[in-house]
């Protein structure tokens, strides 16, 4: 399956991501730069993490505004499967591909740790691989990642069953509301997350609770995803 | 040339942590009776025309499409 990887002036995950989904798909996902305008056909499309533009202004949303978005937004709307991860899901919120917002962290502290996440919905185009209710490990390294959405689009994401991720057992690192870790769209096909599965993928991380999201996303799990 | 001053403050309801470290900081520096601290951004903005009307829309436009974040924040533009 074939992917692509969009690519920000200060991004710092990007090789993360590169490096995983080349181990896993088996393909290097094709590089695109901020300023093209169109995108190649591919399955899977990545914003990884790190901090587009220095974060100035507000986190993600110079990037949110770059000439490859709209191609993107096309891509999103054509039901194409986009995942954002970090900086990548401050990106698509600010592009408005994602309800809600992510504020600085309720501590006020960058954080860099190990969570534990509740897959909250496994019937999702990228979860198909993972059990509901399933309790994985994932590290997370933000400082704004304070999920944040009004009352009703809370409501909504809630009874759609759009929240796909949760921190799990008091390990909320950032104040996010409902312990909101991840979002799909409503659509289902495009989700935004800010802890690093790409970092969780292989024995030598020390675990592999990240790649089923990956094997989903780029279509590899035997069974279909729903 | 006109000049303006654009304020961008996070809505009611929305949590300010920052804000809230501020009023803190305010209250350990002996400043008693601080009832609260939001913590906002101010954009000042020289635009290329004598057309008040225009600018007051051009930095509507730009208030919604990039200076503030809808979903959290509330603008306001005064012409100086």
């Amino acid at each position: 399956m074939n992917s692509a990887v969009l690519l920000f002036p200060g991004l710092n995950r990007d090789r993360d991501m590169i490096a995983a989904l080349t181990r896993i798909g088996g393909k290097a996902p094709h590089p695109v730069w901020h300023t093209e305008t169109e995108l190649p056909d591919v399955d899977l499309y990545v914003i990884p993490g790190g901090f587009s533009y220095g974060d100035y202004l507000r986190a993600g949303a110079i990037a949110a505004r770059s000439p490859v978005m709209a191609a993107l937004r096309q891509k999103a709307e054509a039901g194409k499967r986009i995942i954002g991860v970090c900086n990548g899901f401050q990106i698509l919120t600010e592009a408005q591909l994602l309800p809600g917002s992510l504020m600085r962290n309720a501590s006020l502290h960058f954080v860099s740790r190990e969570v534990l996440l509740e897959v909250a919905n496994a019937s999702t185009a990228f979860t198909g691989g993972y059990t509901q209710g399933q309790i994985i490990r994932c590290p997370v390294a933000h400082h704004d990642g304070n999920y944040f959405a009004d009352e009703k689009t809370l409501k909504t994401l809630e009874d759609k069953g759009q929240v796909v991720f949760r921190y799990a057992n008091g390990t909320n690192p950032n104040g996010s509301i409902n312990d909101i870790a991840g979002i799909v769209n409503a659509a289902g096909n495009v989700l935004g997350l800010m802890p690093h599965p790409e970092n969780l993928i292989e024995p030598a991380h020390g675990g592999m609770d990240g790649r089923p999201l990956f094997e989903a996303a780029l279509g590899l799990l035997s069974r279909p995803a729903a | 040339m006109i000049k303006a001053r654009v304020t961008v403050t996070l809505k009611n309801g929305v949590l300010d942590p920052q804000g809230k470290a501020i009023e803190h900081s305010l209250a350990s520096l002996g400043f008693d009776g601080v009832g609260g601290v939001r913590q906002g951004k101010v954009f000042d903005v020289q635009l290329d025309t004598a057309d008040r009307g225009k600018a007051e829309a051009d930095l509507a436009a730009m208030c919604e499409k990039l200076l503030a974040n809808t979903v959290i924040e509330d603008y306001t533009v005064t012409l100086l």
